[in-house]
């Protein structure tokens, strides 16, 4: 059985995971405080 | 009529007033960022400060893991897992700690950005008790034999991640109940209640005699050798960086919502 066969499967998923989260959470905050933005420029 | 039967207590050198005057001064400090105008001014610079130098820690850390350290006489390169998933258990009960305090704050002291705390934790939360389960059950199975036992960390680590499913739900759909984008009242006791389960996690290896091992790291010291251990506190503090800065982004996501919405009714209004 190949070790790090198991090694890099744990490092892709957290990997992954952690990018994952990372850049949807930064979308969501740059989308939500651009439209507050404009917004505000309108109003 | 109380505090004149109190007059000649003290506790030490310290008269009754002072000691009444100090969670009060305590108080106003946590209602001091209650204003979301003055927590956006810190919580923008922060979110970089926290984001970059986290990323860079992990993945220093990661690769110092792989690279660096030498295989473990006993699990051969599985040990190398440790990196990773140790933080992630971290995070997955810390973050479910953070709900906990954001929920008392928001039921005791009406806090009103612990309710938006409470749900920008929920998420990564999730996230991290999910990597944790994974890549505990990755590590299981060349060194235990199996991908999956219901022994007590597992089965308590799973029950956390069934919590934070609930807590995301629960707080969905009662998001109309909840004030400005954050959780409703019922969703924080949620949080709170659930909050038993983190010491039980915590003490399910000395509670149950089970497959997984006990306590490696505790504060009297480390059961694992320094030369394997030293890449372990890279990515604890790079993950716990991230985190707060993800954390920090998904509040103020939520903030320009609130703010968007709020300007959108007034306009509505006329």
């Amino acid at each position: 059985m190949n070790q790090w066969a198991f090694v890099i499967a744990a490092y892709t998923v957290t990997l992954a995971g952690t990018a994952i989260v990372s850049v949807v959470s930064w979308r969501a905050m740059r989308s939500a405080e651009t439209r507050a933005d404009h917004l505000s420029d309108r109003t | 009529m109380a505090t004149q039967r109190f007059v000649g207590f003290s506790i030490g050198k310290m008269p009754y007033w002072r000691c009444l005057a100090r969670p009060a001064k305590d108080a106003a400090l946590m209602h001091r960022f209650a204003n979301p105008a003055r927590f956006l001014k810190i919580a923008r610079p922060l979110t970089g400060w926290l984001f970059w130098p986290g990323l860079l820690l992990l993945l220093a850390g990661c690769a110092c893991g792989l690279f660096l350290t030498p295989a473990d006489y006993l699990q051969g390169q599985t040990v190398r897992i440790l990196y990773i998933h140790v933080p992630a258990a971290w995070l997955g009960m810390g973050g479910w700690s953070g709900i906990a305090i954001a929920a008392l704050m928001q039921l005791v002291w009406k806090h009103p950005l612990a309710a938006v705390a409470g749900r920008a934790i929920a998420a990564p939360g999730a996230l991290f008790t999910a990597i944790c389960l994974m890549t505990g059950s990755i590590w299981g199975r060349p060194t235990w034999g199996t991908w999956w036992e219901w022994d007590g960390r597992m089965t308590s680590m799973l029950v956390l991640f069934f919590l934070y499913l609930g807590y995301i739900a629960l707080g969905n759909a009662s998001a109309r109940q909840a004030q400005q984008g954050g959780v409703s009242n019922v969703t924080a006791i949620f949080g709170l209640v659930g909050a038993i389960n983190i010491p039980i996690i915590n003490r399910s290896v000395v509670w149950w005699n089970s497959l997984h091992q006990g306590p490696s790291i505790t504060l009297r010291g480390s059961s694992i050798d320094g030369s394997l251990l030293w890449p372990l506190g890279l990515t604890l503090l790079g993950f716990t960086l991230l985190f707060g800065g993800l954390v920090l982004m998904r509040m103020r996501a939520i903030l320009a919502q609130n703010k968007v919405e709020a300007r959108m009714q007034r306009l509505a209004r006329g």
